[in-house]
């Protein structure tokens, strides 16, 4: 496979995540645009599980299906590929994004590919695919209604379900007058909407290609199943003659009647919709006598860094993960610094504990300290993803070294400070004797009006710390006394 | 080495061990739920198809095609495109609709035609689910899969008996994988018209499926 692409991620580095999320929470209408959206799908998603006792069981099942699926993973990867390619499917490898960009462009140059349509999906986005095709002058359409306007406005998606969550209608309407030909100022909704299906309608017509993600792959039947309410997954699946899906390897699982309880919650927890308007479940390329459906199917199954997270039990739990948004929806922190101040393809609870495994810990580290470790995140999980444990994993991996036994993971350690090295080391050391303890806190207490009022770092937002009149010993030595 | 056997030896060097399977603890699951009787499933289909937006007649077997030149005529739908192979099809060629438009060749012929020129298409479907409100809609060689896409209205044919209670149901019940079944290309579940709510979670319907669904849900003749 030719791999002559140089493409470089466009992701901002984690280093500069406190900046941009100081800049957001300083912004009035992110603020709001953010709050609004979240408390609306957290009252859409608590309608739709009214009885607690019946959820949990959902929930315990959901997670049954998926650790049971990750518990075979290399079986069903090959029953998948062995299936797809008796149904007529190509299945390709990539274990990185230039990998996947590489052979999805091959397949583009072989039907001289002009444009591309596209469905919604998160794993295209995080190998950066439409960079890599207008590299290559090849036209790489997003077709879902939000991902469209981020497209148009030239941003990334903000949130991984509602991708232009972060605009508002004026916004669009200003956007669309500027960038669709012959299209006046309409802050109507329902106009804005026809405009988009105007144009993409001609596209899909157009398009040599269309591409797709998948929200489940079943082992079993060699199936792909896709989720949405537009139709615009359909065509990109239909129309073309060529169809490709892009997806990460740990999307498979055995059996469709496995899909049934994970797609229940998927549409509940993500939109709190019961079920989405379509469910796309496609066995295989146009078939001998059949007059529409593409004449060619692909999928790239994508690793980029699923195989670091799946080598330990603990981290595999991340690929449990099916993408309903849930985590960021109640996220204290997402709410209020919304999805791209992460920096990274998927932001909020989710971002921060699978991120380091695609990108590394050196971009990342921080991102799992930008969390209160409310718990939310890991309660409303439709699969029991325990985000809080794996966020404290991570802090733990990205400032030490691997503990011995354990490979390290990419970016091991590259959040260690010399100063907190020495701040915890110095702890330590008088923790660990009594004299000298004792010593350090009579001289605390005594000479408190030293103290500075500005501590590196923690005096940026915090009132500064100060030792007690008196240790907690003396004050316990007092009262004891006074008996 | 080639990507794939990268990808594989990385996930068997991990230590795992398979665990029991979900399938009981799924059928449990299913079982455990409160059940709508089965005199009852088609009433509660048409409740919930209706708050997905769609419009629902409910008419006896027999009187399908009055129903829906009544449609056809209130909502001035020209082009009907239909499947002329299947038994519905061949219905609506002796009722002598008006518009008819058979889908009988390849897409590849009349790709613009289709996108631009017809304004409803009339499908058949294997039946619906209660609990979402849902239609299985199972295009194939006769019935290709973009009539229930393209055409700004889709009527589609539900036959009141063949409601079952949810998705895991229509799966176990109707073999859609048992006994060597394989799945055709495309099975769809469609419940509703096209719609999205990408602009400032405003629901607006049409995005690029149809934006009108009309179910005609066939009961027994006697009414």
């Amino acid at each position: 496979m030719s791999n002559n692409t140089t493409h470089t991620l466009q992701f901002v580095p984690g280093t500069e995540f406190k900046r941009r999320a100081a800049e957001v929470v300083a912004n009035p209408f992110l603020r709001k645009s953010f709050r609004g959206a979240m408390d609306f799908l957290m009252m859409k998603r608590a309608a739709q599980f009214p009885d607690p006792e019946l959820l949990e069981r959902q929930r315990d099942l959901a997670e049954h299906i998926r650790r049971y699926s990750l518990s075979k993973l290399p079986q069903l990867l090959e029953q998948l590929e062995a299936n797809l390619t008796r149904n007529g499917v190509t299945v390709h490898w990539a274990e990185t994004p230039d990998e996947a960009n590489a052979i999805i462009l091959d397949i583009c140059r072989r039907h001289d590919t002009k444009l591309m349509v596209k469905g919604k999906s998160m794993v295209s986005e995080e190998v950066e695919l439409n960079h890599a095709m207008h590299a290559a002058g090849i036209d790489a359409l997003e077709s879902d209604m939000g991902e469209y306007i981020v497209q148009l406005a030239d941003e990334k998606p903000s949130h991984i379900i509602m991708p232009a969550i972060h605009k508002t209608k004026q916004q669009i309407a200003e956007l669309f007058a500027a960038k669709v030909p012959g299209v006046s100022y309409t802050e109507d909704v329902d106009a804005l909407i026809q405009i988009g299906r105007d144009v993409l309608r001609k596209k899909f017509m157009e398009a040599e290609v269309g591409l797709s993600g998948v929200n489940f792959a079943v082992a079993e039947t060699g199936t792909l199943c896709l989720v949405e309410n537009e139709g615009n997954g359909r065509m990109c699946t239909t129309v073309p003659n060529v169809h490709i899906a892009i997806t990460g390897i740990e999307k498979v699982v055995e059996k469709l009647e496995h899909v049934v309880p994970l797609y229940g919650l998927l549409t509940r927890s993500a939109t709190g919709q019961a079920i989405t308007t379509y469910f796309n479940v496609i066995t295989g390329p146009r078939r001998e006598g059949e007059k529409d459906g593409p004449k060619e199917m692909h999928l790239v199954l994508v690793d980029n860094g699923r195989t670091q997270a799946f080598a330990d039990e603990q981290l595999r739990q991340t690929l449990q993960c099916i993408r309903c948004g849930a985590c960021m929806n109640h996220c204290p922190v997402y709410t209020r610094i919304g999805g791209h101040a992460y920096g990274t393809t998927y932001p909020g609870p989710i971002g921060k504990i699978v991120s380091p495994h695609m990108m590394g810990l050196a971009a990342t580290h921080v991102l799992p300290g930008a969390s209160t470790l409310c718990g939310a995140c890991g309660e409303v999980c439709p699969v029991k993803i325990p985000i809080p444990d794996l966020l404290i994993r991570l802090r733990e991996e990205a400032t030490h070294d691997a503990k011995p036994g354990h490979a390290p993971l990419v970016g091991q350690g590259a959040g260690k400070t010399a100063f907190a090295s020495f701040a915890f080391k110095g702890f330590a050391f008088l923790y660990s004797r009594p004299a000298l303890y004792r010593l350090f806190t009579w001289t605390a207490t005594r000479f408190r009006f030293l103290t500075p009022a500005k501590q590196a770092g923690w005096t940026d937002t915090r009132t500064p710390l100060t030792p007690a009149a008196k240790s907690l010993r003396d004050l316990l030595a007092e009262r004891q006394n006074r008996r | 080495m080639s990507a794939r056997d990268n990808i594989f030896r990385k996930l068997r060097a991990a230590s795992t061990t398979t665990l029991p399977a979900p399938d009981a603890a799924i059928s449990a699951h299913y079982a455990s739920l409160p059940r709508t009787a089965k005199d009852q499933l088609a009433q509660e289909f048409a409740e919930k198809i209706t708050a997905w937006h769609a419009e629902v007649h409910a008419v006896p077997r027999g009187a399908w095609l009055d129903k829906l030149k009544e449609v056809l005529a209130a909502k001035g739908i020209a082009t009907l495109l239909y499947a002329p192979a299947t038994a519905h099809g061949q219905a609506l060629e002796a009722a002598g609709i008006a518009g008819l438009k058979p889908y009988d060749r390849p897409i590849d012929e009349w790709k613009q035609e289709l996108f631009e020129n017809v304004d409803a298409a009339i499908t058949g479907t294997r039946g619906a689910i209660a609990e979402t409100g849902t239609m299985i809609v199972w295009p194939d060689a006769t019935e290709p899969r973009l009539m229930s896409l393209v055409p700004p209205i889709h009527i589609a044919l539900v036959d009141a008996d063949a409601v079952v209670p949810t998705l895991y149901d229509a799966i176990t019940q109707q073999k859609w994988t048992a006994g060597g079944n394989t799945l055709p290309t495309n099975a769809l579940l469609v419940t509703g018209p096209s719609k999205t709510a990408d602009i400032q979670q405003t629901l607006a319907y049409g995005a690029h499926g149809p934006k009108e669904l009309v179910v005609l849900l066939l009961t027994g003749e006697a009414q």
